[in-house]
């Protein structure tokens, strides 16, 4: 049996199946889709109800977020993301759900050095990045904007 | 006289299985071999608390129902060789709290149940022990949130990850008994074939457990068809595929391969991607399938390979390659049928 890595990288491609394309895509595009349509569905509503359209936004995250904890904490968020993929995860209830899971995992660690210290786990990472991307984007932003009129 | 050949230790007097006994989760005990679990829980928890704390009842329940079988009291154990997936293998160690025996802990993976029973056999056949266990367990919840994400995380699984059984399994070894038999073990050696993919372990594997399959040919100068059956635990589909393309590389045909990984979950249905794996999985597909053929003579003689991938986080998040490792012990339903 002598096989280079580079053979053994070859055989282990063959082996293996990839991820179907085409119902991945079509569950992420329906299910996200879907939780967009809800967020508007909300908003619309709280305008109706004599919000402004900033408060109505505001408000309509706030509600996904919460109905995604509520669904995190049942473990029917993990059931629809397990079909859904990147249409639960890229959603503000993903960023939600990547929140709330490890605050119920690590629970059993305690308050402080369980839900306290591990919630921002996976969430974390997100939020450092995001936010230097941010204040990267701003500084570019500063000296591009007297060109863009 | 105890024999050596290359790197298989081949036992001059095969030492005795007196009883084994294994325990499962809920998907477990819902699988194509549910029926054959000594002990079941539907809610996984065990009664308690956490999911650590389960896995370690599970040891507990699944050691204290083999040495019912045995009729023996555990004050009467001279070895445990005892393994599991948590971090500093602490099912094992608290669920030794309760029984009291001399103990050695073990880590090797999906692997931990071929190396304990390969050390306990050695130690009966050696005449150093007169009741030895080998005993693992794996629990889904626990490993899941040690090795990637919280349960209720929303995380999209590949096809080719595995599924970490929540079983345990125990057997008990004697120096003589009515069997069945272990005739012979081969330690297996790391193998390495630059495999990164955490998500894709049986391809990790497979080159171990051809490793060691090439090398107790080669040292007994046997066949495969020699064998009812070889197991490898827990390859999945993509590493069993990969196994049997590196053992013709190699040539040697396998036809008569079956993976516990396979066995225990009806992978379809039951949505466990390329199939199950832990320490508890080949562990209790030993217990529930392999060793009861073996007693009821359906099988006569079986190689057993367990194999693990010997990576953790830190390793995995360092972009290190995957060392794999697979141990065979050689089981019989009768005692003198040497090769």
């Amino acid at each position: 049996m002598n096989l280079t890595k580079q053979q053994y990288a070859e055989l282990v491609k063959k082996a293996s199946p990839n991820s179907k394309l085409l119902p991945d895509c079509l569950w992420a595009f329906v299910v996200g889709g879907a939780i967009c349509l809800l967020g508007q569905v909300l908003r619309n509503a709280y305008m109706v109800w004599g919000m402004t359209l900033t408060d109505a936004g505001t408000l309509s995250s706030a509600t996904l977020v919460a109905m995604s904890a509520v669904a995190t904490s049942l473990g029917w968020y993990q059931k629809l993301a397990s079909k859904a993929g990147a249409g639960t995860l890229v959603p503000i209830t993903g960023f939600a759900n990547a929140v709330v899971s490890p605050a119920i995992e690590f629970k059993a660690e305690g308050f402080v050095m369980g839900t306290g210290a591990k919630m921002f786990v996976i969430a974390g990472p997100v939020i450092v990045w995001g936010m230097m991307a941010s204040v990267i984007w701003g500084v570019v932003y500063y000296f591009i904007r007297p060109f863009l009129g | 006289m105890e024999q050596r050949k290359g790197s298989t230790i081949l036992f001059a007097k095969p030492a005795s299985i007196d009883a084994f006994a294994a325990v499962g989760g809920k998907k477990e005990c819902e699988g194509p071999l549910g029926k054959e679990f000594d002990l079941c829980d539907t809610d996984t928890m065990f009664g308690e608390m956490t999911w650590e704390r389960a896995e370690v009842a599970m040891q507990r329940l699944a050691a204290k129902k083999c040495l019912e079988k045995a009729a023996i009291e555990a004050n009467k154990l001279d070895m445990v060789f005892a393994g599991d997936l948590q971090a500093q293998c602490t099912a094992s160690n608290y669920a030794q709290r309760d029984i009291g025996a001399p103990m050695v802990g073990l880590y090797g993976a999906c692997s931990t149940m071929a190396e304990g029973l390969a050390l306990a056999a050695s130690f009966c056949a050696a005449g150093y022990a007169k009741h030895a266990m080998a005993m693992t367990s794996s629990h889904f919840c626990a490993a899941e949130r040690q090795f990637r994400f919280p349960l209720e995380y929303g995380g999209k699984r590949t096809p080719n990850s595995q599924w970490t059984a929540t079983a345990a399994g125990s057997v008990l070894l004697a120096p003589n008994g009515k069997g069945p038999y272990v005739q012979a073990v081969t330690f297996g050696r790391i193998n390495d074939m630059g495999i990164k993919d955490i998500n894709n372990m049986g391809a990790a594997m497979a080159p171990a457990a051809a490793d060691t399959l090439l090398r107790f040919f080669s040292d007994t100068g046997t066949e495969p068809a020699d064998y009812d059956r070889i197991f490898t635990g827990d390859l999945g589909a993509v590493g069993s595929t990969l196994l049997e393309q590196l053992c013709a590389k190699g040539g040697k045909k396998l036809t008569n391969h079956s993976d516990c990984g396979l066995l225990l979950f009806d992978r379809e249905a039951q949505n466990t991607g390329a199939g199950g794996s832990g320490a508890g999985c080949s562990a209790s597909v030993l217990c529930t399938y392999i060793l009861p053929k073996l007693v009821r003579g359906e099988l006569k003689k079986v190689l057993f390979v367990a194999t693990g991938a010997l990576m953790s986080t830190t390793t995995f998040q360092q972009k290190e390659s995957i060392p794999g490792i697979a141990h065979l012990v050689y089981l019989t339903s009768e005692a003198g049928s040497h090769s």
